[in-house]
């Protein structure tokens, strides 16, 4: 463990910054936006009662080309289910979701297309390979199987996974190692919105790291923009060019880092953190967060 | 690259995917394949035991071809339950793929896999038992293994929705029903033998026919065009279960992602 991520530090992650010709905040009228979400609503009914629980209600958000974007909000607010309803796993009850001007229901197949997504869970096939579960990606999203390989291996080693590991079964490799092949899936297929789902949660602070400076990586060298859900504040302050703050499905605040930790000073009187903002905009505390783990995901 | 050209690709990630896990799930592989063959075995020795050669014959056929059209069935019927139980199923239906193309590349998978066991029990049976085929009609039990292969996709298809539509119930109605057709399709008796109303129903079995044809070819070398009573049925669900699987399969799945029914849990 220890050596391999020496490994990874000894390989410069961070490419040679490309980082002033990235436009970060709403895109200015008549560009396109590469996620447009507007008024996104989402209802699921649940239990034997058939109790109604709107996961998501009137969400708009338009993310631009390049951006690193992050959701923030406690258990249950509907992260996870905002990001679902972007990748086609879900249908929307009302308002729209459009990947760079495809709408997600008329036009799906070029939206599945255009995106992917690293769920919590890395979602692998557990008695496969990394390299069996990469070539089962590869060939779903019509890449040719062997330069898929090659270039599995490249990210992978930029992560800090030797190739000897590739071909034993995944459920032998850490949480976080299994992340990074998720995100490494992921990054296989080019997409064009990468919907990163809790990416970070459950590794240690050295994969955190490492996974972290991979998708600043991913931001300065590919032309892909980045939605992140996290509930690590740090994580968010350092990758998130803005955040949006979701509490009980509903969007209660926006803005870049700075803004948002300007307004709670302004405004609240309180501290400029991001901590303080989600103490105000969410009506809960950090370990309040923690101790309610209603949902597993 | 044309759609065509694509989708069939993209079906082959199937085939490579459910080839893989076989081999790395091979003890339970090993493990099947001795209960099967071990189940035929057992059925065959009642053919023995009342010294009837007859009935033998019976009771091999009906093992033997009912092991593979459950197997074409169960891998088909259980497409969603096993990868919500891997955890991928979300991953695979983000995929951009036609729902088709996953049942072509399933379906294959489950034809060759079935045919290949019902080689191994098929050899294992001849070193077992002095089995006489000859005058048997080898061209008519190859109509019939088609034609109830295509009908049994289609019902595994029509069973592969209840996973979908039921996070909890589904497997277990997908059994259900693979008990359902063992019972009304005659395999180790010909479906007389049933009460009327049971009669009735294995009307509806494609198992009836199957079972009937290969009969009728191997055992009394009947040429599929004496058998056509038989093998109409079977065509007539092939061309309507398969397509309609596919169109059902289709409503399932918007069902589902209206419901939140493809996350893995609730
Ligand atoms: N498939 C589903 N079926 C029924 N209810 C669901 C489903 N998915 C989410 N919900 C409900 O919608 C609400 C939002 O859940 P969601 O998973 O989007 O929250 P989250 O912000 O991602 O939480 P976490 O931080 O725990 O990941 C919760 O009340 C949850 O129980
Ligand atoms: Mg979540």
């Amino acid at each position: 463990m220890i050596q391999v991520m020496n490994e990874s530090k000894t390989t410069p992650m961070r490419a040679p910054a490309r980082q002033p010709l990235r436009r970060v905040g709403p895109p200015p009228p008549g560009e396109q936006p590469a996620l447009l979400i507007e008024h996104a609503t989402k209802r699921f009914v649940v239990g034997r009662k058939r109790k109604s629980v709107v996961a998501v209600n009137d969400v708009s958000m338009s993310i631009r080309r390049g951006e690193i974007y992050g959701i923030l909000g406690a258990n249950g607010s509907g992260k996870s289910t905002l990001i679902r309803l972007v990748s086609t796993l879900l249908t929307l009850e009302g308002g729209r979701v459009e990947v760079f001007g495809h709408d997600v229901e008329r036009d799906e197949m070029a939206v599945k297309q255009l995106i992917n997504r690293v769920s919590v869970d890395a979602a692998f096939f557990k008695k496969l390979s990394p390299h069996e579960n990469l070539a089962y990606a590869a060939r779903l999203y019509g890449l040719d199987a062997r330069s898929a390989r090659a270039e599995a291996i490249q990210i992978l080693a930029r992560l800090g996974i030797g190739e000897k590991r590739l071909s034993r079964p995944l459920e032998q490799m850490s949480r976080g190692m299994q992340q990074k092949v998720a995100i490494a899936r992921a990054l296989l297929t080019s997409p064009t919105v990468l919907l990163l789902d809790e990416p970070t949660t459950g590794l240690d602070p050295r994969s955190k790291l490492d996974v972290q400076t991979f998708i600043e990586e991913v931001r300065d060298t590919h032309d892909a923009t980045i939605v992140l859900t996290t509930h690590d504040l740090a994580e968010a302050e350092r990758l998130c060019d803005r955040i949006a703050l979701i509490n009980d499905g509903r969007m209660v605040a926006e803005g870049t880092p700075g803004e948002l930790m300007t307004m709670v000073e302004r405004d609240y009187g309180k501290e400029p953190t991001l901590e303080s903002v989600f103490m105000t905009f969410t009506g809960k505390s950090l370990d309040d967060d923690v101790d309610e783990d209603k949902d597993d995901d | 690259m044309t759609i065509a050209t694509r989708e069939l690709r993209a079906s082959f990630a199937f085939v490579e995917r459910n080839f893989n896990l076989t081999k790395r799930y091979w003890g339970w592989e090993v493990a099947w394949l001795v209960y099967s063959i071990a189940a035929a075995l057992a059925v065959a020795f009642i053919g023995v035991a009342q010294d009837d050669p007859g009935l033998l014959q019976v009771l091999v056929i009906g093992t033997i071809f009912w092991n593979y059209l459950s197997i074409v069935f169960g891998f088909i019927g259980e497409t969603v339950t096993w990868e919500r139980w891997e955890g991928t199923l979300e991953y695979t239906f983000m995929a951009p793929i036609r729902r088709y193309t996953q049942l072509v590349g399933s379906t294959f998978f489950a034809v060759a896999y079935a045919l290949i066991q019902m080689v191994i029990i098929l050899v294992v049976m001849i070193l077992f038992f002095d089995l006489e085929f000859t005058g048997g009609n080898f061209v008519t039990a190859g109509v019939f293994i088609l034609l109830g292969s295509l009908s049994f996709v289609g019902v595994g298809m029509m069973a592969a929705i209840l996973p979908l539509l039921y996070v909890e119930r589904g497997d277990q109605m997908v059994f259900v029903i693979q008990s359902i057709i063992l019972l009304f399709s005659g395999v180790y008796y010909t479906t007389d033998v049933l009460p009327e109303w049971m009669q009735f129903v294995s009307q509806f079995s494609p198992g009836t026919y199957v079972l009937n044809g290969i009969r009728g070819g191997l055992i009394h070398g009947t040429p599929v065009t004496e058998l056509l009573h038989n093998v109409w049925p079977l065509v007539v669900m092939g061309i309507v279960l398969i397509p309609l699987g596919v169109y059902v399969f289709g409503i399932a799945e918007r069902y589902a992602k209206r419901t939140g029914k493809l996350k893995r849990v609730g």
